[in-house]
C-alpha cells in the first residue's frame, strides 16, 4: 500500500480533494480506487460551468472491466476538467494524486471540506475494508 | 458450437441428483394464489397435420396482391441465397451468443454488418443493430440527450414529415423519461421541412433535431441546411434514413458543414420480407466522439496473444450488465438473425447492386406518378424531387378507392387523411424495383376504371 498524501482530504467513495492556491478544490480518485478499477480507458469529464451539490455524480471513470461514477465531495461550480485525460486516461493509474486529477470545483461552503476524512481516517477505512 | 437443449433423460437425471421428484416441486415456495390459473383462452393441442392445414388456410387469405405500399416497409427482391445462408445452423439464432468470443463467426458477421452500415452512413461507428427503425429513433433521441450535455431541455424536434408511427413509438419509449418531442411543420407545396419552420426554436434550448431523408412523403429534405441549423443552435442532428437510398444519396456523415451526429433507420429493405410488421431491424451509427453514449452491442476487431486476428464484444462498460441502471439502454442483444440476412443481402448486391435497386425504385415511382396523375381526378401533391414514394391527391375520399383496388388484388397506397388532416383525399404510393411497366399500367387502368365507375354511379 502506497503512502497517502497528508495534505489531502478523502471520501468513503475513494476520492480525494486538494485545496489549491486560487481557492478551487481539485478532485481525483485514490490510489486504492485506481488499483481496484484496473487500467482506465476513458474518463468522461464533468461539464465546466455546471453547478453540483455534494454527493452529485458528475464524471465517469471507465476501465476495461467497469465504469464508475465519480461524485463531487463538495458543492460548488465546476471550474476545470483535466484535459490531459482525454488522450491519456492511464495518467490516473500512473499518478492518481498528481497529474491524474479529474476536475476542479469552486466550493460554495468550505465547511463541507472539513467534513471529509484526513489521511489517517481514510487509512483506517482502508484497513477496515481489508 | 452446438447449443442442445436438455433431453427428458437429462432432466430426470438432474432431478434424481438433487433428490426432487418433479420440476414443479422446485417452485413449491410460490404461494398457490400467485400462480396463473389454466390458460382458458388457449385451445387444446392439435396435431401438426391439422395445425399446418389451418395455418396454410390463414396464410392463403393474404393472397398475393400487387403491392404499391410503402410508408416504412418496402417490397424488394430478395436473392434466394440470402435466407438460404441465413437459416444455416451456424447462423440460426436471434441472439448474440453468451460467451460471445467463442462464436467468432457470429462476431465477424456482426463486424461486417457494422462496417457496411458505417460505409453507407459515412459515420465512424455502428452498433450491432436494434429492434426496428422506430425504436432506433427513440434510442437515438435518448442517446442525443446523453451526448448533448450543454442542453438541459431534453427537447427533440421532430418534423411532421417523419413517419408518424415512428413518433408514437418514440413517445412510448422515451416520453416517460422526460423527453419532449416537438413537431415541426412541413411546407404544403414541397412536403419538406423549411428552415423557416424552425424559426420559433432559434432562441430556445434544443437538444436534437431529427432530419429524415427521404422523408415519409418520399421527398428530399434540405439535409445540409437542417444539419447546419442544428449545429448553429447547439443541437445534435439525427439523420433518419432509408438504407437503400444511401446507395445514391449523400450520406448523413457528410450533411452540412459537420455531418449528422447520429444516423438511424429501418433495415428491413435490406433483404427482409414484408411480414406483418416484423421482425425487422433497426440500425444506428454515430460519430466516434459519441460512441460511449451509443446503445446496443458493438463488435470490435483485435489481435490475440499470438498476434492472430479475432473479434470481440467491445466497449461493454456502457452496457447494463456492467453499468446497471446507468447503462446506455436496456438493449443487451440485437436483432441477430435479421441482421444476418441484411448483411448477406448487402454482400450479394454490393455497392453497385444496391445503387441499381435504388435507381430502379426511384425511376419506377416516377413512372407510376406520371401514369396515375395523367388520370382525371388524380394529381401529384408535392413539387420537387423524391425517392421511391410520392403523394397523390384524388378528387374524392381515398379509402373507398383503395378498397375497390383491393377488390382487384391491388394494394394501391396508404390513406394519409387519418394521420395528416391537411392531406385529406391524399394517398402515399410506392413502386420499388419489383414493379414492371405492365404492373404500373395495370394499376393505372384499374384506377381509371374505378374513378370512372364511381362517377357513373
Amino acid at each position: 500500500m502506497s503512502e497517502l498524501p497528508g495534505d489531502l482530504k478523502y471520501t468513503k467513495d475513494h476520492e480525494w480533494a486538494r485545496v489549491e492556491d486560487d481557492g478551487t478544490v481539485k478532485i481525483g480518485i485514490t490510489d486504492h480506487a485506481q488499483t481496484a478499477l484496473g487500467d482506465l480507458v476513458y474518463i468522461e469529464p464533468p461539464e465546466i460551468g455546471s453547478t453540483v451539490a455534494a454527493g452529485d455524480s458528475c464524471a465517469v471513470v471507465e476501465s476495461v472491466k467497469a465504469a464508475s461514477d465519480v461524485y463531487s465531495p463538495i458543492g460548488g461550480e465546476i471550474t476545470a476538467a483535466n484535459e490531459l485525460l482525454a488522450d491519456a486516461p492511464e495518467t490516473v493509474n500512473q499518478d492518481p494524486y498528481g497529474d491524474g486529477w479529474l476536475f476542479a470545483v469552486r466550493p460554495d461552503d468550505n465547511a463541507e471540506l472539513d467534513a471529509l476524512m484526513d489521511a489517517d481516517a481514510y487509512q483506517a477505512l482502508l484497513d477496515e475494508e481489508g | 458450437m452446438a447449443f442442445i437443449p436438455h433431453t427428458e433423460e437429462d432432466i430426470a437425471q438432474m432431478l434424481a441428483e438433487i433428490g426432487v421428484d418433479d420440476i414443479e416441486d422446485l417452485f413449491s415456495e410460490i404461494p398457490a394464489g400467485l400462480k396463473a390459473a389454466a390458460l382458458e383462452g388457449v385451445p387444446a393441442a392439435v396435431p401438426e397435420m391439422a395445425i399446418t392445414r389451418t395455418m396454410r388456410q390463414l396464410a392463403a387469405r393474404d393472397g398475393s396482391p400487387l403491392s404499391f405500399l410503402g410508408g416504412g416497409a418496402y417490397e424488394h427482391h430478395i436473392p434466394a441465397a440470402v435466407w438460404e445462408v441465413t437459416t444455416r445452423g451456424e447462423f440460426y439464432s436471434a441472439y448474440t451468443p453468451y460467451q460471445a468470443e467463442a462464436s467468432q463467426g457470429t462476431l465477424q458477421l456482426i463486424y461486417e454488418f457494422q462496417s457496411m452500415i458505417t460505409a453507407l452512413t459515412a459515420l465512424d461507428v455502428s452498433n450491432a443493430s436494434l429492434y426496428d427503425g422506430a425504436s432506433a429513433l427513440a434510442e437515438a433521441s435518448l442517446m442525443a440527450i446523453r451526448a448533448n450535455r450543454k442542453s438541459k431541455s431534453a427537447t427533440v424536434l421532430v418534423p411532421r414529415s417523419v413517419n408518424p408511427r415512428y413518433l408514437r413509438v418514440a413517445e412510448s419509449i422515451a416520453g416517460n423519461q422526460g423527453v419532449t418531442f416537438a413537431p415541426i411543420d412541413f411546407d404544403p407545396e414541397t412536403g419538406t421541412t423549411p428552415l423557416s419552420a424552425l424559426a420559433s426554436w432559434a432562441d430556445k434550448d434544443v437538444t436534437a433535431l431529427v432530419v429524415p431523408q427521404p422523408n415519409f412523403f418520399g421527398r428530399y429534405e434540405d439535409v445540409d441546411g437542417l444539419t447546419d441549423w442544428a449545429h448553429a443552435h447547439g443541437a445534435l442532428a439525427i439523420g433518419l434514413v432509408n438504407p437503400t437510398s444511401l446507395a445514391l444519396l449523400k450520406p448523413p456523415g457528410e450533411w452540412g458543414g459537420q455531418g449528422a451526429d447520429i444516423a438511424c433507420g429501418e433495415g428491413q429493405p435490406l433483404g427482409v420480407p414484408l411480414s406483418s410488421g416484423g421482425p425487422y431491424l433497426g440500425f444506428m451509427a454515430c460519430k466516434k466522439a459519441f460512441v460511449r453514449q451509443m446503445p446496443g452491442r458493438i463488435v470490435g476487431r483485435t489481435v490475440d496473444l499470438d498476434g492472430k486476428s479475432g473479434f470481440t464484444l467491445t466497449l461493454q462498460a456502457r452496457e447494463q450488465h456492467i453499468r446497471r441502471s446507468k447503462a446506455t439502454s436496456n438493449i443487451c442483444t440485437n436483432q441477430g438473425l435479421v441482421m444476418t440476412a441484411a448483411t448477406i443481402y448487402m454482400s450479394l448486391l454490393g455497392a453497385s447492386g444496391l445503387a441499381r435497386v435504388a435507381a430502379a425504385s426511384c425511376s419506377n415511382t416516377s413512372a407510376l406518378v406520371d401514369a396515375l396523375s395523367a388520370l382525371d381526378g388524380v394529381e401529384s401533391v408535392f413539387s420537387g424531387a423524391g425517392f421511391h414514394e410520392a403523394v397523390l391527391r384524388l378528387d374524392r375520399p381515398v379509402q373507398p378507392v383503395l378498397d375497390a383496388l383491393a377488390q382487384r388484388d391491388i394494394l394501391g397506397g396508404i390513406d394519409l387523411g387519418p394521420e395528416f388532416p391537411e392531406l385529406g383525399h391524399c394517398m402515399l404510393i410506392c413502386a420499388t424495383e419489383t414493379k414492371t411497366d405492365e404492373d404500373i399500367r395495370h394499376y393505372a387502368r384499374a384506377l381509371a376504371d374505378i374513378l370512372q365507375q364511381a362517377q357513373v354511379a
